[in-house]
């Protein structure tokens, strides 16, 4: 994890940890990518679409009086308990559901440090993502117009009066039934519905900047998910308070804590102060991306020469970083590949994607169509190289880790060498072609973030996918399959990936020793085009 | 893991999450309002009477203004400061200069005020100097109230009835 802000580091790191262990355990129980914990903000999303469909079916029941909405309401929980009543409860359950897994979400995003750098995009559009989604829930409750909604609309009116844009006090709309003004009760109708439909929007300008987000959880989660909500409304459907009335004070209430949270704390301390909080809060939030030390790797970079306009690098970036354009530097292809800098989070896997990312080139050759300015391919062959060559067990393995997930510079020894990635997607196919080849090590140990937790999203899928020929670059048929393990491991799993090794050792001791040991540097092949693979 | 171990890991992590959910969906109850208390609430929006008071123009002040500008008193914009006080049970539970709203403080002052107080009965009086006086009060009331346990009694300001009104 790159430096952040000490502070912020300070939390980060044991939140990290904090969510290690639940993930891994989980892992343990979910098939492979089902696990909640890496679908937190596709569980959202999902609860976005529960709620809304819910709330479709409410609304053709629900009478927009101030008067008749109670007891249309009480119809539907009644009467009409075994459709309307269930969609009343899935609609107040799931938008519950969705504020867990937004809270969940931005923690784990926050832990994994993906709130600065180019990733600042994400961060920031939340904010307007979780205003709108408190706005859709407060107003909600606002439409029962029980004792509940009584409270939230004195306490809510009260706490806007602090405010000095109000001329009127507008709490005072709620002192008496006679007081009372229908036109309110029809802005808060028509906020509950704006409220969502913006935050969709909002929802949607959220994920703008990532390639392929993963905005629906797999169909088993889903379906799990699902289930479970729905036996809860069974099980303890939403009820309403008794009818407001104004001629009274609201005693007690049972405050949806979710959304409502934030209420009492007006009552203990005061408006201003919550008012003060809030906005420290939000401008904390929308300060993080760019609190000091301002650190942040350099992006990737384009080499012409080397770029045919294959567009595998478009199409693997996670972050639709990298575009195509017509071709500036007069070469025969049609089309180059170029980098948005500000898009670019330097995880390398584009260069793990082209085809010019051939170990087999002479040295003076290997440059990349696409690479990190700090990690360069020809960086990669010499980190490879090197440490291999300090290799002397009787079965060598080179570990290719990831800087984000078990730290594999701490498990080498004598027979174990270690490289360590900015994502395991970095690792173009013919690298391990190359290892064994060479006879650089007797087998490839390939490592990253857990399954379906990869930190840059879409980079473990993709080394898997090369490697077993799904996608460009393939891993070429003649590398011996059996001198490759791929592990996925956490930060937690040092111990595990350890053993997992051991176990891979073994193996490679029962083969025939197939590669030839290296004698000093290995010869330069005559230049394998690029592309060619 | 036995795949009916998974499935019971997977069905005890959904009862985490809806046990979560539907506990926090309304549990613990807050209580908002001491069940054996009534809450006196006194809400006003009023203009006070204009700062400097107002004269009559004279025919021959009139002459000189264009006729659809002509009219016979004359007040300054600016309003004064309302002074509002409330007593209950000989307590002064309110006793406030209010300025009126508007850049040009031209506007009615305003006030929203709730006091809470124990179930029973309770003398209340209410008095407000909208004019320039010095002493005393343009409008006063008293009046002598059994506040229900969680009643909401509310007061306003209505000078067309004669000041303050009770409900
Ligand atoms: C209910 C509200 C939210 C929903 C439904 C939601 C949904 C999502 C989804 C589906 C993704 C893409 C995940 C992927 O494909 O790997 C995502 C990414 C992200 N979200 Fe949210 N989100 C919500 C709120 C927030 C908030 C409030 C914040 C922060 C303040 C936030 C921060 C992020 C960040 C930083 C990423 C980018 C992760 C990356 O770069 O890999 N989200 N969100
Ligand atoms: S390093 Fe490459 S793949 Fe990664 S974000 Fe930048 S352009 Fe995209
Ligand atoms: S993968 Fe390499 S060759 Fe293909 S478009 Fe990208 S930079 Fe060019």
């Amino acid at each position: 994890m790159a430096a952040g802000n000490p502070l912020l580091r300070s939390i980060q790191r044991p939140l990290r940890l904090a969510f290690a262990l639940p993930e891994k355990l989980l892992d343990r129980v979910f098939p492979g990518h089902w696990n909640p914990l890496y679908n937190l903000g596709a569980l959202g999303f999902f609860m976005y679409w529960i709620v809304a469909g819910s709330g479709i079916y409410l609304y053709i029941f629900f009478d927009t009086g101030l008067t008749e909405a109670y007891q249309s309401v009480e119809y539907m929980t009644n009467d009409q308990w075994y459709l309307a009543g269930v969609m009343r409860s899935l609609h107040r359950y799931a938008s519950d559901a969705m504020v867990l897994f937004m809270v969940l979400h931005v923690m784990r995003e926050f832990a994994l440090d993906h709130y600065r750098g180019s990733r600042w995009f994400s961060w920031i559009t939340g904010a307007p993502v979780i205003v709108l989604l408190i706005v859709s829930g407060i107003t909600g409750y606002w439409l029962v117009w029980d004792r509940l909604a009584q409270y939230i609309a004195i306490k809510t009116t009260e706490f806007f009066d602090w405010l000095p844009i109000f001329g009127v006090p507008i709490a005072a709309n709620f002192v008496a039934p006679e007081s009372l003004d229908d036109r309110f009760f029809s802005l808060m109708i028509f906020l509950h519905i704006a409220a969502p439909l913006f935050l969709l929007f909002a929802l949607w300008i959220h994920l703008a900047r990532i390639a392929q987000a993963r905005s629906n959880p797999p169909r088993g989660l889903a379906a799990g998910i699902t289930a479970a909500l729905l036996a809860l409304s069974l099980v303890k459907p939403a009820v309403s308070h008794a009818p407001a009335d104004l001629s009274t004070m609201v005693t007690s209430v049972n405050l949806d804590w979710f959304y409502l949270g934030l209420y009492p704390l007006v009552d203990m301390f005061s408006a201003g102060a919550v008012w003060g909080a809030l906005a420290f809060f939000g401008l904390t939030l929308m300060a993080m991306p760019w609190m000091p030390p301002l650190r942040r790797p350099a992006p990737a970079e384009v080499h012409l020469e080397h770029c045919n306009g294959c567009r595998r690098c478009v199409e693997d970036c996670p972050y639709e970083a990298v575009a195509m354009q017509p071709r500036s530097d007069g070469a025969s292809f049609d089309l180059e590949a170029v980098v948005n800098p500000d898009l670019c989070v330097s995880c390398g896997i584009c260069s793990g994607a082209c085809p010019s990312s051939m170990p087999f080139r002479r040295r003076s050759d290997l440059v990349s169509g696409i690479e990190l300015p700090d990690f360069t391919i020809a960086d990669l062959r010499n980190r490879i190289r090197k440490a291999c060559a300090r290799l002397s067990g009787d079965v060598r393995i080179l570990l290719i880790g990831c800087n984000n997930a078990a730290r594999v510079e701490r498990l080498t020894n004598a027979e174990t060498a270690a490289v360590s990635l900015p994502c395991s997607g970095m690792l173009p196919p013919p690298f391990i072609d190359y290892v064994l080849a060479r006879g650089l090590a007797d087998g490839v140990f390939i490592t990253g973030c857990r399954e379906g937790a990869c930190y840059n999203r879409l980079g473990q899928g993709w080394t898997n996918a090369r490697i077993d020929r799904q996608r460009d670059p393939h891993l070429r048929r003649r590398v011996p399959r059996e001198r490759i393990a791929r592990c996925w491991a956490g930060p937690l799993d040092d111990k595990a990936l350890a053993g997992e090794i051991g176990r891979f050792a073994a193996r490679l001791r029962t083969l025939p020793a197939a590669a030839p040991r290296p004698a000093g540097p290995p010869p330069a092949p005559g230049g394998q085009k690029a592309a060619a693979q | 893991m036995r795949p009916y171990a998974r499935y019971l890991g997977q069905g005890s992590v959904y009862l985490v999450i809806v046990a979560i959910v539907g506990t926090l969906a309304d549990t613990p109850a807050y209580r908002n309002f001491p069940e054996d208390q009534g809450m006196i609430r006194l809400t006003l929006s009023h203009g006070g009477k204009p700062k400097g008071g107002c004269r009559t123009q004279s025919a021959e002040e009139l002459e000189k203004i264009a006729p659809n500008m002509r009219r016979k008193r004359l007040c300054s914009r600016e309003r004064l400061p309302v002074l509002v006080e409330m007593t209950i049970d000989d307590r002064r539970v309110l006793s406030r200069v209010l300025q009126p709203t508007g850049i040009r403080k031209d506007g009615p002052v305003r006030l929203y005020e709730g006091i809470a107080v124990a179930a029973g009965r309770h003398r209340i009086s209410l008095a407000l100097r909208d004019s320039d006086r010095a002493k005393g009060f343009d409008y006063e009331r008293r009046t002598v109230v059994d506040i229900r346990p969680g009643q909401n009694f509310v007061i306003r300001f209505r000078p067309e009835f004669g000041g303050f009104v009770f409900k």
